[in-house]
């Protein structure tokens, strides 16, 4: 009997179809992965499932959970069986707590809704389960606010308000993709083990392929609001039948060949570089002391070359991104770029400027909507003094836009009309235009799709060998620096812990902490 | 949140000290000799030159500003040059005017905007909403001395349940005092409670967007115990930033209502000592709103603190 079976699943929205005939099954103590990209309609399904869809959507078909159709269900009995039937946990772990509450409060809150409870009762089960997902009395009290957590605390409390009831059917919407790699190894774990204890139902969506291979025993995977492939997720990575499966897993392995790059000109010297923070403010004088975000970092990149620098949030790898883009003036040390120091906090030499750019993690907020793409992609020539004008100038944005694999005439339009990939393009081709040396990719391709992502990383290596770039590529995802880099950098706590060749530090790394972020990235083992 | 009280109160400390060199600085450099003034225009110099002396502007400048600070500490706010009565006695029978009706439009101001606001929120996008917003935009665009003047031809001149202006003060008892100030009150209130309204609403649409309160309704909460146990509370940061706006705006800025409605409020006060050049009064007065407005400000913060657990860090 299943716990949860979907079926003929459709929902519009304002006329237009976004989910079509979506059928899942779930069994009681089963995980069922759901994997798609970004408007596959995954979350779609979920929130149809628990009846929050938008006032727009309209739903047809079924959702049973048992002998119960949560489709025809009324709102307020939909209400009794949120929260008590059915838990539901979201994927950002920094916004989905209520800031003014304590995390004792929203936990205890399940229970009050539902149960009569007192308030010292529900706040004794709150306790019990803070304690079950590994936020322990002692050092998490239930008074503690959610700003006073880190986030994988934080979604640690976000678990425990979804099963404080037991619910027979728990749904985790991409419960892992805002998190570090070793936070999300400890997220899933806490999972597995709770879906062994309760005996519940898992239903997990998420678009890392690596995290379902390791996670569910079955998978479903959607795309453009349908399930095309379903089955036992060995079967399916090991043999997928659908075309968009395969091109997915394709997609997820894909590594750009590089071919070794031997110059060994130095073009980016970082020596003994070191960045504090000032302490934040006490009374109108004072200032706490400053917090050391980068301590005493060194190292090379020579031309030609493509360097990783991985880490996990907080690690100091953005702050050291700043200092060698000259946004930020050093406490300590010196970065010299193809011969000349960059002085930040004093106005950087133009031409200095024009031999470095950079591409930021975010297609969507590092453009202004106001212009049209030529006025975008021709901004860096700014910096540059003989910068082409009028005809000229329109050439060089529509060679930069062919180069990224756009048309030449996109420079007319603006950049609402782009897809998120696109618009990584986009970028690439803004700081391209001045044929700068080096180019900063600040976990340019974190946020794109995996088949984006293949493209774009292809991309980068394609126009690497074609204009003598090197790339600085920061990034926490340790698949993709493997992909993409020659050498690599692992920063902890302001520290470069581990450099070397990328293939040498992933097979056989030297520090305790490569080997721990190693082992817990997830592996998607996929059969020859 | 000890550490976060004494911080706020020490940038209220340090405001006022700036204020008063501000305020006295700028009564320094108005046109104007307040002894030529108060002699009028057929004044023989020496009776002028006598008459500074007397009021103690001959002094330096620095002299005058710690002798005006050391009086304001001590409750001695001067002289008036035109009534000749110490300047406290004024001011103290003004705000028993000023003060109450400042709260009065304020509270009404408050009851109108949370409601409605709410509802609007609630209702977004439906008629209910339109409708809200629709009357909110008048109520911020119509003059609030013509809702005024209305106010009292309906109310004192056709009805009759109130009188068309005056204040018989609180010696008359509460009531005919309360009474006398409710037209005054709706009239301010009216422009105030839109504003307030339309902050609500916008500030409550925003948190019902945000995640936690998708987290509660999966929680099981119906929309209406998300939108008070969650969104309500983290919508109130800009409507207590308005809230304190408005009430130092009250205080001050009801010089037309008060002339509209005959009361004897500290706008038409400072209006008459400016046209006077009586400066004394108006430093004190000013003085005395800037403290106010600081102090307001202070209350403020400490809302925020109250509301917001973020700000009381541990100290």
């Amino acid at each position: 009997m299943n716990l949860l079976a979907v079926e003929d699943l459709s929902v519009e929205i304002g006329g237009a179809p976004v989910l079509r005939r979506v059928s899942l099954a779930l069994e009681p103590g089963e995980t069922l992965g759901v994997i798609g990209e970004s408007g596959s309609g995954k979350s779609m399904t979920a929130l149809a499932i628990m009846g929050l869809l938008p006032r727009s959507a309209r739903a047809s078909g079924r959702a049973l959970l048992g002998e119960v159709d949560l489709l025809a269900r009324t709102e307020a009995e939909m209400c009794a069986i949120r929260g008590r039937d059915v838990g539901m946990i979201f994927q950002e772990p920094m916004t989905a707590l209520n800031p003014l509450q304590t995390i004792g409060d929203q936990v205890a809150e399940t229970v009050r809704v539902h149960r009569r409870a007192s308030r010292a009762e529900a706040q004794g089960v709150a306790r019990l389960t803070l304690e079950r997902v590994g936020l322990p009395q002692a050092r998490f009290p239930l008074d503690r606010f959610p700003h006073e957590l880190s986030g994988g605390q934080r979604q640690r409390v976000g678990i425990a308000m979804a099963i404080a009831l037991r619910p027979r059917l728990l749904i985790a919407d991409e419960p892992t993709t805002a998190l570090d790699v070793t936070t999300q190894a400890a997220i899933l774990d806490l999972l597995r083990r709770l879906v062994a204890e309760d005996g519940m139902g898992l239903m997990l969506i998420t678009h890392d392929l690596a995290v379902v291979a390791e996670t569910a025993s079955r998978v479903a995977v959607m795309t453009a609001g349908e399930v095309v492939e379903r089955g036992a997720t060995r079967e399916v990575l090991r043999a997928p039948r659908h075309p968009y499966t395969r091109t997915l897993l394709a997609a997820a392995a894909d590594r750009p060949m590089r071919l070794p790059r031997i110059a060994r000109t130095p073009l980016l010297k970082v020596e003994g570089v070191t960045r504090d923070y000032p302490g934040a403010r006490r009374g109108l004088f004072g200032r706490e002391t400053p917090t050391r975000a980068v301590r005493n970092v060194s190292f090379t990149l020579h031309a030609g070359e493509s360097l990783g620098l991985v880490g996990e949030s907080g690690c100091g790898k953005s702050t050291l991104t700043r200092a060698v883009l000259g946004l930020d003036a050093l406490q300590g040390g010196r970065i010299v770029l193809d011969g000349e120091e960059i002085r930040a906090g004093e106005a950087m030499a133009r031409e200095l400027r024009a031999r470095i750019q950079a591409v930021f993690q975010d297609p969507y907020g590092s453009f202004d909507p106001r212009w049209r793409v030529g006025r975008l992609v021709a901004e860096p020539f700014h910096v540059v003094d003989d910068a082409p004008g009028g005809e000229a100038r329109t050439q060089a944005v529509a060679a930069a836009l062919e180069a990224v694999g756009l048309a030449a005439s996109d420079a007319g339009r603006f950049i609402h009309e782009f897809s998120g990939g696109q618009r990584q393009r986009i970028a690439i081709a803004r700081a391209l235009i001045i044929r700068p040396k080096l180019i900063v990719l600040d976990e340019a391709v974190s946020a794109l799709d995996v088949r984006v992502r293949a493209q774009i990383l292809d991309l980068l290596d394609g126009l690497s060998t074609r204009y003598g770039l090197s790339y600085l590529f920061i990034s926490h995802d340790l698949h993709v620096v493997r992909a993409v880099t020659d050498r690599v950098l692992v920063m902890r706590a302001g520290e470069i812990v581990e450099a070397g060749p990328t293939e040498r530090v992933f097979s056989r790394p030297t520090h305790p902490y490569t080997r721990e972020l190693l082992a817990a990235t997830p592996v998607l083992e996929m059969a020859g | 949140m000890l550490g976060y009280v004494a911080n706020r109160l020490a940038s209220l400390v340090a405001s006022l000290v700036v204020a008063s060199v501000v305020v006295f600085a700028a009564i320094e450099v108005v046109p104007g000799d307040p002894a030529s003034y108060m002699l009028g225009m057929n004044a023989t110099p020496e009776a002028v030159a006598a008459l500074r002396a007397e009021l103690g502007l001959d002094a330096g400048p620095l002299a005058r500003y710690l002798g005006w600070v050391g009086g304001m500490l001590t409750g001695d706010f001067g002289v008036s040059y035109t009534y000749r009565t110490p300047v406290s006695g004024m001011v103290a029978d003004r705000l028993q005017v000023s003060l109450p009706l400042a709260l009065y439009a304020l509270a009404l101001s408050t009851a109108i905007a949370f409601p409605v606001g709410i509802w609007a929120a609630a209702r977004r996008g439906t008629a209910v909403d339109a409708g809200v917003m629709g009357a909110t935009q008048l109520g911020v665009a119509v003059p609030n001395f013509w809702f005024a003047m209305l106010l009292v031809l309906v109310f004192a001149v056709n009805l009759r349940w109130f009188s068309a202006g005056g204040f018989p003060g609180w010696n008359a008892g509460v009531w005919p005092a309360l009474k006398a100030l409710t037209l005054p009150a709706i009239a301010l209130a009216l422009p105030q409670a839109s504003i307030l309204a339309r902050v609500m609403r916008s500030s409550l649409l925003d948190t019902l967007g945000e995640d936690f309160v998708r987290t509660a309704r999966a929680k099981g909460l119906t929309r209406g115990q998300a939108l008070r146990r969650h969104a309500l509370r983290n919508a109130l940061i800009p409507v207590l930033t308005i809230i304190g706006l408005q009430f130092s705006f009250l205080l001050a800025g009801a010089i037309i209502i008060e002339n509209v409605f005959f009361l004897p409020g500290l706008g038409r006060l400072v209006f008459q000592a400016i046209s006077a050049r009586d400066l004394v009064v108006v430093e004190s007065v000013v003085m005395l709103l800037v403290f106010a407005v600081i102090v307001v400000n202070f209350a403020v913060d400490l809302a925020y603190a109250a509301v917001d657990p973020r700000l009381r860090r541990r100290v």
